[in-house]
């Protein structure tokens, strides 16, 4: 065996053979980690990376208070009299529609790294199985958790005034955060399904605008239609709507809050194996 | 070279996959011994990556069966992941991340604690000479230094198999080399590996066994050895005195040793390639047999040496396309109609 390869490069240290011998010669391996320890590094990862590019936090910083602002501003008047009474509604709904909407950035994340070199050394790996797709819903949740206290913080200087006090929004932003976090399994289903990046986003806008406008966010849906009653009462995001609504305002929604609850529940038992499925057959 | 296991590190009965209609890997057979480095040798598109992804769970067969140290690759996958690592231009590391960060990352997941995942990962960036790069972003290494990580990431815990897929293709011979150093440390401390490579002199240099892969299929399996005999006994490589007696000496050559002779640019020298067909003598005993010819003719040489063929020319021989015919043995897996020029 060699000992050390000596090299005449100013840049690049050599390979240390001797010192690599010492480290092969452990042989012991630790335990596998558990489900929820692997699940959390690959949270951290993702914290790493938005370490390493902070840019990507534009879209749950600059776009959430665009949309509070946009709404609250163009409709205040017409719906409610004025942009200060207006928010009083609005905030909770527009909060709900903003982070269910940048949920959809989750499958394009997968779909671009997916792309790249880790992705085969991960599944390589002895770990559990979908503490990979986990770990970026963890860092998801937290990019979540962050607009939602951005839009909060961008109502409360418009006037917004929560009756159910922090509790209550507190418990609000945790049911929206979960609900986001079971939601986003359709995005790493479609981030692995689809081939390229582009296909992703044409994909999640067509699922993701209707779902966010035809619910109770801006409106009360008694003036609709019945047919689009029939589907905006029905919805997952008017549910969800509804019961951060009420938690914020300090009321105790039982029923919408099961049926958000329920809907989360539905989302990782339907689109969680199917992603895992798709994530095994890569 | 402690852990030396019963069986072999790999075996793989008729391993088949195809990608729509392409055949990619179309039976193949392979045995690998424990604890040294088997070499997978063929150009591009011959099957050898899809192989390696099968034999490292990330395909699944299509047809046939592999067993890593025993454990079958579908039903066992998981046992067989917790005893290979994978290093391959698909298998690398997270570009985003600072070494330190991906090798801390990939230590915690395969459950070393916060202090000594940091330790190992510390030690590793040492040995392999990446400390200054440590807090980079691996977008931003070199492509000697990326192949260094990625070779680090796959040793965080001493594999009993390390597959290495075209480890050196694209880097300069400096970094070649030093990719070859730590492959020879890495299988002096007891663990199997296999490497596929496009480069002869790769497999050369390093492997003790090779196979060598065409079209999804083995055709030709054995030591350097024989794989090297099997071809032509070697050749002879002489210099001449005086360059006017090269036409002369190439004859003589020719017609005494029933050789292809090879002038080289070198005016005074020439190479002759034995072949085995032409007597039962060694290529020794025809060596000498030439030289006593060359010296009866009055051509004074120089300087002559004997060489075993290079796994060059054992390549387009066993591929057919070049002049010779596949090794014996072989010819049941090396169907000819299958043949497509290249």
């Amino acid at each position: 065996m060699s000992t050390t390869t000596t090299v005449e490069s100013g840049e690049l240290a050599p390979v240390r053979t001797d010192s690599l011998a010492d480290l092969l010669v452990a042989k012991e391996r630790p335990p596998r980690p558990s489900a929820w320890s692997a699940s959390l590094t690959f949270g951290w990862r993702a914290v790493l990376k938005i370490k390493h590019v902070p840019e990507q936090l534009f879209d749950v910083t600059a776009f959430p208070i665009m949309m509070v602002l946009m709404y609250t501003y163009l409709f205040g008047g017409a719906l409610a009299g004025s942009p200060k009474e207006y928010i009083q509604f609005l905030l909770p709904g527009i909060l709900v529609m903003s982070v269910v909407m940048i949920t959809m950035y989750t499958g394009v994340s997968v779909n671009t790294d997916i792309e790249k070199g880790v992705f085969d050394r991960f599944r390589s790996l002895p770990i559990w199985r979908p503490s990979t797709m986990v770990g970026y819903l963890l860092g998801d949740a937290l990019r979540y958790t962050l607009a939602s206290l951005v839009m909060l913080a961008v109502g409360l200087i418009l006037g917004y005034r929560a009756q159910g006090g922090v509790a209550g929004v507190l418990a609000g932003i945790a049911l929206l955060v979960l609900f986001s976090f079971a939601f986003s399994w359709i995005w790493t289903m479609f981030g692995l399904l689809l081939r390229t990046e582009k296909s992703v986003m044409g994909v999640s806008m067509m699922v993701i605008f209707p779902l966010t406008f035809l619910s109770n966010v801006f409106v009360d849906p008694s003036t609709m239609p019945g047919w689009l009653q029939a589907f905006v009462n029905n919805s997952p995001v008017t549910h969800l709507a509804s019961a951060v609504r009420g938690l914020m305002a300090g009321d105790w929604p039982a029923d919408e809050i099961a049926w958000s609850l329920g809907w989360s529940a539905l989302f990782v038992a339907v689109f969680g194996p199917i992603t895992m499925r798709l994530y095994n057959r890569k | 070279m402690s852990t030396q296991s019963s069986g072999p590190a790999i075996e793989t009965t008729g391993l088949v996959k195809t990608f729509g209609e392409t055949r990619a890997v179309d039976g193949v057979d392979l045995t690998v011994p424990a604890g040294t480095v088997y070499g997978v040798l063929g150009p591009n598109g011959a099957g050898k990556t899809t192989t390696v992804k099968m034999l490292a769970t990330l395909l699944r067969p299509d047809g046939g069966e592999a067993r890593v140290f025993g454990h079958d690759i579908v039903r066992e996958a998981d046992e067989v992941r917790g005893r290979v690592s994978l290093t391959g231009q698909y298998a690398s590391v997270d570009e985003d991340l600072t070494g330190t960060e991906n090798l801390v990352l990939l230590a915690r997941l395969l459950g070393h604690r916060k202090v000594a995942a940091r330790t190992r990962a510390a030690q590793l960036l040492e040995a392999f000479g990446l400390t200054e790069a440590a807090g980079k972003q691996v977008k931003h290494y070199s492509g000697g230094m990326r192949r260094r990580i990625d070779i680090a990431a796959s040793i965080l815990n001493t594999p009993d198999l390390l597959f290495l897929d075209e480890p050196t293709t694209g880097l300069d011979p400096r970094s070649r080399n030093q990719v070859w150093d730590i492959v020879r440390a890495v299988v002096a401390q007891g663990t199997t590996v296999l490497l596929t490579t496009q480069y002869l002199d790769e497999a050369d240099q390093l492997a003790s066994r090779i196979a060598v892969i065409d079209q999804g299929r083995v055709i030709a399996e054995g030591t350097k050895g024989e794989l090297k005999a099997s071809v032509g006994a070697g050749s002879v490589h002489l210099r001449l005195r005086d360059a006017e007696q090269r036409p002369l000496a190439a004859e003589l050559l020719r017609r005494t040793l029933d050789a292809q002779v090879q002038l080289e640019p070198d005016s005074v020298a020439l190479t002759a390639r034995l072949t085995t067909a032409a007597s039962n003598d060694t290529a020794a005993e025809q060596a000498a047999r030439a030289l006593n010819e060359l010296a009866r003719a009055g051509i004074t040489v120089d300087n002559f040496s004997l060489g075993q063929p290079s796994l060059d020319e054992v390549f387009l021989a066993l591929t057919g396309r070049d002049t010779q015919q596949p090794l014996p043995g072989s010819d049941d897996a090396h169907d000819p109609k299958d043949e497509v020029a290249a």
